[in-house]
């Protein structure tokens, strides 16, 4: 199949190892799955500190009851623009720029399939974020209707509404065009050998992933041009008033949102289905029950969204049907944490960085996913919607669950892009600190949510006041403590002088193993030949 | 006991049959997890530490097992069914609203909440007020006001920002239909010791239905981002006896002055 690839052929001319010259012509024109790969992780680690410090805005004024330091509009624009940037700037792009680097390198080819469509996908986020970003510097400031921008509040906002949905759209097209570019590298480009069900779980998922950023983008363009023409155009989409549905909104969004946050955490689940098996120097445990449960745990995403919509007074049926399908997600879910566990059970375990964030993520994931579980019982949810236990259950997902997982793979494959090793020892004091500061912050909101405090207040009752500050003091020190971070990657990229192997671990296998650290400019201009036990998972041969 | 205290952590019983349900359904969802949780963790653990490498752990070379993968895919079948029966009986009976006795229409809008008395025992009454953020709270919560949100109080209770100028007056032991909706953008409806909260939506009326079983004062606020004071729009339930309920909507139905007073007469605090 990779034989008889054009794209091989085509990009002849620069198959030698060199870049391209002057810094503007290599980043702006580049269409390399390298230099683009790190694109999106330098943007996304920009964006995840530009939400930071909206966050930490948020938890200043948190800090105790009053209002001390914000208005609360300004207020709602941080946890609005929070959000957004977060879902948006920080975690998609992270795992899109990771499956840039790693997926040509995983299954033994030159490039992503389509490079210029590459470069686009890329290039348009910038553009998006800064369109996104001008709306606080104008009339009636940025949006502050929540990330999920219902109708009738969002279209409350002055000028921030048209351009934000805009800047919404660019980052679809941005993510579909990435999508498309993933299916069709992974569908057509494999080294020969390497059959589907030998990929490495990170490619399964980023395949999965892909079908659903496809599936569900376009849903949610509609969505907020449906809220731009009732805005603008004078239709009643939304508009009671005019015969519309403000709930239907929140059908369609959903329907988009759910899928969403899978698509934040199934790469994330094929980077810890990476890393442990490498550190526990095993075979990870039950290779295709866990692709199984992955294209599973795609297939019911896609219908239990309403349980975002708990109280807005459906039918007896569907709060039914939306609860018993919301349940069924934590078998899969669960035969992912079982097998990640016994894949550590009767190895033999080193806990370099990658391997502690990759623990760490099992155990606060899981913690997420039994709040999750709770949350789907719709009686206990009509308690805990739209409270700090549902901002503690989410952030317990995509903080301990997406981000740990990203920051595993960065100290994963941080020594392969760059040819160097990260500080060990700084790569520790990083996962414990954050290990440490996330817990602290994240989880009194549990108890401020379970004892009635709501989600996306500016002020509260002196009742809810200790485990704010107990969770500011978390934040705080969780925002600092990712300074490390990027100290640890400036580090290993400009000044470690410690070389790295080709094999970097130990205990890793893999396509992207064999290549040498830093890996080459074109990563295999010729396909590999797949020798027996080069693949991390043999489930199927053994 | 009803209203958030600091370092609350739980959900409260609240004061109603079915809030009482929900709490125990919560605690039997809590449950599981934990014993979930506490057999994966251990086993986790056990893991880090038996099979170090630096302890001489040599890794095994098995990666599948049907039989323990069927196992762990039955268990959660097993427990979710535990946990979907009473969620489901739960649910069917806080949907029944038939039968009130007295019937509240809920209003929310930018950024108070307007109750319409609309019938008692089958009686229209004719009593609606709107219930807003009381003054001293709003004081306050300026910003830069330098007032300290610690000495906001109705009687004992710090009562900073769940305070109204109006509470919603309710019969004790009388089962009570609210009609939900909104007149300008989403709000929700929540008193954590009724056990519930409903989204109050332009356009659309919904229902639901409690039965108070102790005199008190129960606060809550709204619960569904609502613009620029979300935080402001708190809620408060005066349930009183039976009897004085009667007397109190008569003496609103007479317009008369002294409302004022009865309301903040008897009736528990805190
Ligand atoms: C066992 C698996 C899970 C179950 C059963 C579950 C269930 C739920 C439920 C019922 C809600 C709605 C709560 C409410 O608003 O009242 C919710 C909210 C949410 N969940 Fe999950 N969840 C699970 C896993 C995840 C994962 C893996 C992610 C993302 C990585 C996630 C992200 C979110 C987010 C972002 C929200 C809040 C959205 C918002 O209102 O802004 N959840 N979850
Ligand atoms: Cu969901
Ligand atoms: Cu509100």
């Amino acid at each position: 199949m990779a034989a008889v690839n054009p794209a091989i052929h085509q990009d002849t001319h620069d198959i030698h190892d060199h870049k391209p010259h002057g810094f503007l012509h290599r980043w702006l024109f580049t269409t390399n799955h390298k230099d683009i790969g790190t694109l999106y992780l330098v943007f996304s680690l920009a964006m995840f500190f530009v939400g930071g410090a909206f966050a930490m805005v948020i938890r200043a004024e948190l800090f105790q009851p009053g209002m001390q330091l914000v208005q609360p509009e300004f207020f709602n624009e941080m946890t609005s623009m929070h959000g957004l940037v977060m879902i948006f700037g920080a975690i998609m792009p992270a795992f899109v720029g990771l499956a840039n680097w790693m997926l040509p390198m995983m299954i033994g080819a030159p490039d992503m399939a389509l490079p210029r469509m590459n470069n686009w996908s890329f290039w348009i986020l910038p553009f998006a974020f800064l369109m996104l970003f001008s709306t606080m510097f104008m009339p009636g400031g940025g949006p502050q209707g929540g990330w999920t921008m219902y109708p009738p509040l969002a279209l409350q906002g002055g000028m921030n509404v048209a351009f934000s949905i805009f800047s919404i759209h660019m980052m679809g097209i941005s993510s579909i065009m990435g999508a498309i570019n993933i299916i069709a590298t992974i569908l057509n480009m494999r080294a020969p050998g390497m059959d589907l069900l030998r990929m490495p779980v990170f490619v399964w998922s980023w395949l999965i992933t892909a079908f659903l950023l496809i599936a569900v983008l376009p849903v949610l363009a509609g969505a907020v041009t449906m809220l731009l023409t009732d805005k603008y155009f004078g239709t009643s989409f939304f508009n009671a008033a005019g015969g519309g549905d403000p709930v239907m909104y929140q059908h369609i969004f959903w329907f988009f949102g759910h899928p969403e946050v899978y698509i934040m955490i199934l790469p994330a689940f094929g980077i810890v289905s990476e890393v442990i098996p490498t550190f526990s120097r095993k075979p990870l445990f039950g290779y295709q029950a866990m692709v199984y449960a992955l294209a599973c745990i795609a297939f019911l995403s896609f219908i239990v969204w309403a349980h975002h919509m708990f109280t807005v007074g459906m039918p007896l049926g569907g709060n039914l049907f939306f609860m018993y399908g919301t349940m069924l997600i934590a078998i899969p879910t669960g035969v992912k944490i079982f097998n990640w566990v016994t894949t550590m059970w009767g190895g033999s375990l080193t806990f370099e960085t990658p391997m502690l964030f990759a623990c760490a993520f099992v155990i606060l994931f899981s913690i997420g996913g039994f709040s999750g579980v709770s949350l789907a019982l719709v009686p206990a949810d009509f308690q805990y919607h739209d409270t700090f236990f549902v901002v503690a259950h989410f952030h317990y997902v995509l903080v301990t669950g997406a981000a740990f997982a990203i920051m595993a793979a960065v100290y994963y494959w941080l020594p392969k892009w760059s040819g160097h090793m990260y500080s060990e020892k700084w790569g520790k004091v990083h996962f414990w600190s954050s290990a440490i500061s996330v817990n602290l912050l994240f989880f009194p909101q549990h108890f401020l949510g379970l004892a009635g405090m709501p989600r996306r207040i500016a002020d509260y009752n002196v009742a809810f006041a200790e485990f704010n500050m107990i969770s500011s003091i978390g934040g705080f020190w969780f925002g600092l403590t990712q300074i490390i971070f990027v100290g640890v990657i400036v580090h290993c990229v400009f000044f470690s002088r410690v070389r790295a192997t080709g094999q970097v671990w130990e205990g890793s296998h893999g396509l992207e193993w064999t290549l040498p650290s830093p890996a080459p400019y074109h990563s295999f201009s010729e396909p590999p030949v797949i020798t027996a036990g080069m693949l991390a998972h043999g489930d199927v041969s053994r | 006991m009803a209203n958030p205290q600091p370092w609350d952590w739980n959900m409260p019983k609240g004061v109603s049959g079915i809030s009482q349900r929900v709490y125990d359904l919560h605690m039997l969802g809590f449950y599981v997890c934990l014993g979930i949780g506490a057999v994966v963790f251990t086993i986790m653990f056990i893991a880090m530490f038996r099979f170090r490498k630096s302890r001489g752990a040599v890794a095994e070379t098995w990666a599948h097992s049907t039989r323990l993968e069927t196992v762990w895919t039955i268990i959660p079948i097993l427990l979710l069914m535990m946990l979907a029966w009473p969620a489901t009986r739960l649910l069917i009976d806080m949907n029944d609203v038939g039968d009130a006795d007295l019937t509240v229409k809920v209003t929310g809008f930018q950024w108070r909440w307007h109750y319409d008395y609309v019938e008692y025992e089958k009686a229209n009454t004719g009593v609606a007020f709107i219930s807003s953020l009381a003054a001293e709270s709003n004081r306050v919560r300026q910003l830069g006001s330098g007032l300290d949100p610690h000495s906001v109080k109705d009687e004992d209770y710090a009562s900073y920002l769940l305070d109204v100028d109006n509470p919603l007056v309710l019969p004790v032991g009388v089962k009570i239909r609210f009609v939900i909706t909104a007149d300008d953008v989403n709000h929700a409806w929540w008193v954590p010791t009724l056990g519930w909260k409903q989204d109050a939506i332009p356009g659309i009326v919904n229902d639901a239905w409690t039965q108070i079983d102790e005199p008190g004062t129960y606060r809550g606020q709204c619960a569904e981002l609502c613009g620029r004071d979300h935080a402001f729009m708190p809620i408060v339930i005066r349930a009183l006896p039976k009897a004085e309920f009667e007397q109190w909507l008569a003496s609103r139905k007479a317009g008369a002055a002294s409302t004022a007073a009865l309301v903040t007469g008897p009736g528990h605090r805190g």
